[in-house]
């Protein structure tokens, strides 16, 4: 319940009402946040939680409700005002000028000027750098926004808030688009906010980063205030549950693969990017029937247009193999017809034509089969009998949603329209791309079923995402996509978060992880490119990994049922035991893991001042 | 009331009046009676059977027009160059029915039939560069519009076509007519039959009664048949709402925006195929500017939402105010600036007429915010 006001919170909403129309957004809702605390607001997508921030940044004017900064009573009528009151907020999708230097967006709208009318850069340049002295918020001043990273980019948004003299910040989702070691700094420079006694509201739908860096979580549900509790006193399943109103699982459930002939085969592909410069290069994947291979990287790093030459939206070089049939640089029609089903990431824009019902998008590939359209003509009694089907299915809310705008149904519904669609073209590949982008907790284990599904059903599953969770958790492989070509694949469950987010970021992982895929084609070919790899990487000194690749080259070629296990225990005799970084133990590899030790005690040391620091200050102030 | 307000039929009626309302606040302003003159502009639309019959002449065109252009928004494209692909029409339509001497129906349709081909192509062209290039279509055809003015100019000056003595081509052969009864009506058992009905003498008797209108209403009930109800418009749709959903899906984009665009030309050059053929006189003349009956096709479109049905009940409302303005002129005083001045407003309003669910909406939220209040006033103790 609502706090008493006081000046002990940096920010108080107190009976927040918020109306769309008829449609109540917000009802009755309370926040109350302490200054110099982190303050998670969890709820699942259309929670109302980004309307709440909204409100608080004036974007939104409230229909009831008051707000107190300090303990003052404030109206808020636009976001001039917000930061007025020293309001700054980090929008999910940044608001950059691309083309400008990370100092001309800082100042943009501030800039200081000499005279009164000449723009003083040198000065403003010296502002950002104060700034970033400050908080340790590490930016190149002079680099053009285009030319650095999602994470520099936020970061660049961050001290835009501060250089308008920001106390309070709101952050939008600020992981979803970042890398683990990203996601780490930011926790790193959100401590150090607080330690400077400004106060931090994140909005998220992501458990675990509440646990790694919040102190109190407020969980708001279908607009209601639901509840309001210090984080070290809930665990992660509790909070989950009070998202979704009932208890959730969190790891998908599966059973082991069982990878049969290999369906997509894509060999030594380039493809262009809209620079003209190669963003895929010797690209090789084989993805079998009746598995799912996750493909983990940093956005960027050729995902897109690996996804836009196997839908043929645009040309490449080399080659797609879908079931023996070669659909590289034909139509996208080719490739659907020929077993591939796609889930875009950008369900919005590739996904749906907003402006059609939801049965004429439930029949987007499907119309112009004789059985939907006989002579022509649309056959709108299947269409409709068809869609029906689909939305109890894959339990499309509203169940009447059919002649209805598929732009009105909120994201989770309309990708499980697009997923219902995919699915019913019986594909033998499916892709999915993000597709659980923007979706709730329910949502995504709901999607996640869905591929598992599909999988036991014998579809070759390919899973592209930027959310590493979600690849280790999904996959039966990881592929790890580095600058445009497969870094390294790994098995399910033999590496951690950690050393994934390392070879994303281009490094290697010493020890063998070897694609069981590669090793047990029934050909005398492959039987001689395994040999080949042996070879080369005896040249390259790893006595331990030639061992290994010879034994699987010496292997019986002939491996009938289920031709992954065999060889995988094969090839990787320490694939058994939970691997981290210890593969074949080297010199270098040592100092490595000794290195990574050093950097985690020097972090739990950070922590540990930390909470020292915390404790005297409580202290202070009983 | 939200949800009648959501209606575009209930929308554009409101656009209408808003116009009307507007504009005799202008004729007030430039001196002019403004309930009088409203009335005589509504009478000289309706007021006799030779009026209704002249507003539906004159509408035909533009009703063709207006479904071209409304045909490409439906599929994504601004067809700005229906003005071109209409000259171009009535061009090759006259060239055609001038030098054909076949019997009726033959000759009717092989004239029709060209002018629709040569608009197609003309639009297809623009629709090519699109597709294939990404130029956007509107540069194109301001562009073409222009090139099919001059062409149409030099062909009226090319000895083979001019007719001496005037600044236009020899009409076309009353073979192609396709006026209801043209030698008939002239004839003495024509005129006999017609003085002995008064109506029929008015309408039939003293104006070009011609097959485009009906032709134009089972043009639009066609289109909208295709485009709801057949694998192509589906397609055709598909792209035009959202054309990067549509290529995902493996739908030929390119072709699909080609096949808009003629389709879209073809329903300008058919309704320029039945202007030549269906209303004296008969034949083209050196321009020096652009009758605008494509342009006037765009604001049909508009203010119809780009619904063909629609377009019909629109065009009829265009050249109704066209018509009905030259009589304002002639027994008020008005000049026809005015009239323009009118059309412009209600298609302003059209313009503007989203705005009026969004204000609607806005009414609503201020009905129950103080529907609440009151509540909340009747019962204080709800707020802890």
């Amino acid at each position: 319940m609502a706090a008493e006001v006081s000046s002990k919170y940096a920010v108080q909403m107190h009976g927040i009402t918020k109306r769309f129309g008829s449609f109540y957004a917000l009802t009755d809702v309370d926040l109350d946040v302490e200054k110099g605390t982190i303050h998670s607001i969890l709820g699942e997508n259309g929670a109302g939680k980004s309307t709440l921030m909204n409100v608080l940044y004036g974007m939104y004017q409230a229909d009831e409700g008051e707000i107190f900064i300090n303990g003052k009573k404030v109206d808020i009528k636009n976001p001039t005002a917000a930061i007025a009151h020293g309001i700054g907020m980090v929008h999910q999708h940044f608001m950059l000028v691309e083309n400008f230097t990370v100092t001309q967006n800082i100042v943009l709208g501030s800039e200081p000027t000499s005279a009164g009318i000449g723009l003083n850069m040198k000065k403003a340049r010296q502002n950002v750098l104060d700034i970033v002295k400050k908080y340790g918020l590490e930016v190149e001043p002079d680099k053009l926004i285009r030319d650095i990273s999602v994470g520099m980019q936020q970061r660049v948004e961050i001290l835009k808030a501060l250089y308008r003299g920001a106390e309070i910040l709101i952050l939008d989702e600020p992981t979803a688009v970042l890398t683990e070691q990203e996601i780490d700094e930011l926790l790193a420079i959100m401590k150090n906010l607080i330690k400077d006694g400004k106060t931090i509201i994140i909005i998220t739908h992501k458990l675990k980063e509440i646990q790694a860096s919040s102190d109190v979580c407020t969980i708001i549900r279908r607009g209601q205030y639901i509840d309001t509790y210090p984080v070290k006193d809930v665990t992660e399943d509790d909070l989950a549950a009070m998202m979704v109103g009932h208890p959730v699982n969190l790891v998908v459930e599966k059973t082991p693969a069982k990878p049969q002939e290999v369906v997509l085969d894509i060999r030594n592909l380039y493809v262009k990017n809209e620079q003209g410069i190669d963003a895929v290069k010797d690209f090789n994947l084989q993805v079998r029937a009746g598995e799912i291979v996750g493909i983990a990287g940093i956005d960027g790093n050729g995902q897109h247009e690996l996804m836009e030459a196997v839908n043929n939206l645009k040309k490449c070089r080399g080659k797609i193999i879908l079931d023996g049939q070669e659909i590289q640089n034909k139509t996208p029609k080719y490739g659907i017809d020929h077993g591939l089903a796609t889930i875009p990431a950008d369900r919005h824009k590739d996904g749906l034509v907003l402006g059609f019902s939801v049965y004429e998008n439930a029949i987007l590939e499907k119309y112009r089969s004789d059985d939907f359209s006989p002579g022509g003509k649309i056959d709108r009694k299947k269409m409709r009998s068809f869609t029906e089907d689909l939305i109890r299915a894959y339990d499309v809310r509203p169940e009447d949603c059919g002649p209805k705008q598929a732009g009105g149904l909120s994201g989770g519904n309309q990708q499980k329209v697009i997923i219902g669609r995919e699915i019913a073209q019986e594909p033998k590949v499916l892709i999915a791309i993000q597709p659980t982008r923007g979706l709730d907790v329910g949502a995504i284990e709901n999607v996640h079923k869905m591929l598992v599904r599909e999988r036991d059903k014998g579809v070759a599953v390919l899973l592209i995402s930027f959310e590493l969770d979600e690849v280790m958790n999904v996959s039966d492989r990881i592929a790890v996509i580095y600058d445009g070509h497969i870094q390294q694949i790994f098995p399910h469950g033999t590496v951690d978060n950690r050393t994934l987010g390392r070879v994303m970021a281009g490094g290697k992982v010493e020890g063998d992880f070897a694609d069981p895929s590669e090793v047990p084609e029934k050909t005398a070919a492959a039987e001689a490119a395994a040999a080949e790899t042996a070879a080369e990487e005896a040249a390259a000194g790893e006595t331990a990994a030639a061992e290994t690749a010879g034994a699987a080259a010496e292997l019986p070629a002939g491996t009938e049922e289920a031709p992954g296990e065999p060889a995988r225990e094969g090839l990787v005799p320490a694939a058994e035991e939970p691997l981290r970084e210890t593969g074949p133990e080297s010199v270098p590899d040592m100092l490595r893991t000794l290195a990574d030790m050093q950097q985690s005690l020097a972090q739990m040391q950070q922590q540990l001042a930390d909470m020292q620091k915390h404790l005297v200050d409580m202290q202070g102030r009983q | 009331m939200k949800k009648i307000l959501s209606n575009p039929f209930v929308l554009t009626v409101i656009a209408i009046i808003l116009g009307f309302v507007v504009a005799s606040i202008i004729l007030l302003l430039a001196g002019y009676p403004p309930v009088e003159s409203i009335r005589t502009l509504v009478e000289s639309m309706l007021g006799r059977p030779k009026d209704i019959s002249s507003v539906i002449i004159r509408s035909t065109p533009i009703i063709f027009t207006g479904l071209g252009v409304a045909f490409a928004i439906k599929t994504g494209l601004f067809n700005i160059g229906a003005e071109g692909q209409y000259v171009m029409g009535c061009v090759v339509a006259t060239m055609v029915g001038s030098m054909l001497d076949f019997p009726k129906p033959v000759a009717v349709i092989m004239v029709l039939a060209s002018a629709m081909l040569v608009s197609a192509l003309y639009a297809g062209f623009v629709g090519f560069l699109k597709a294939k290039l990404g130029i956007h279509e509107v540069i194109t055809s301001i562009m073409l519009n222009w090139i099919a003015l001059y062409f149409s100019n030099w062909v009226c000056g090319l000895d083979f076509f001019h007719k001496h003595g005037t600044i236009g081509m020899y009409p076309v052969n009353p073979c192609t007519y396709t006026m209801v009864l043209p030698a008939w009506k002239r004839s003495e058992e024509g005129q006999a039959f017609l003085a002995e009905n008064p109506i029929l003498k008015e309408t039939l008797g003293r104006t070009d009664v011609n097959i485009g209108f009906l032709a134009a209403v089972i043009a639009a009930i066609l289109i909208t048949y295709l485009l709801n109800s057949t694998r192509k418009g589906f397609e055709l749709r598909a792209v035009g709402q959202n054309i990067h959903a549509a290529r995902f899906a493996g739908i030929n984009v390119n072709r699909s925006i080609v096949h808009a665009m003629m389709i879209s030309g073809a329903l300008c050059g058919l309704g320029a195929g039945f202007y030549i053929t269906g209303q004296s006189p008969h034949t083209v003349a050196t321009l020096s500017a652009f009758e605008n009956v494509g342009f006037n096709g765009l604001s049909v479109a508009f203010i119809a939402f780009s619904s063909p049905i629609g377009c019909i009940f629109a065009g009829l409302l265009f050249g109704g105010l066209l018509y009905g303005g030259a009589g304002l002129q002639s027994k008020i005083g008005a000049p026809t600036e005015i009239i323009n001045i009118v059309i412009g407003v209600i298609v302003f309003f059209c313009a503007l007429s989203y705005l009026i669910p969004r204000f609607a909406e806005r009414m609503e939220a201020a009905r129950i915010s103080k529907q609440r209040r009151k509540k909340m006033q009747d019962q204080p103790d709800v707020h802890p």
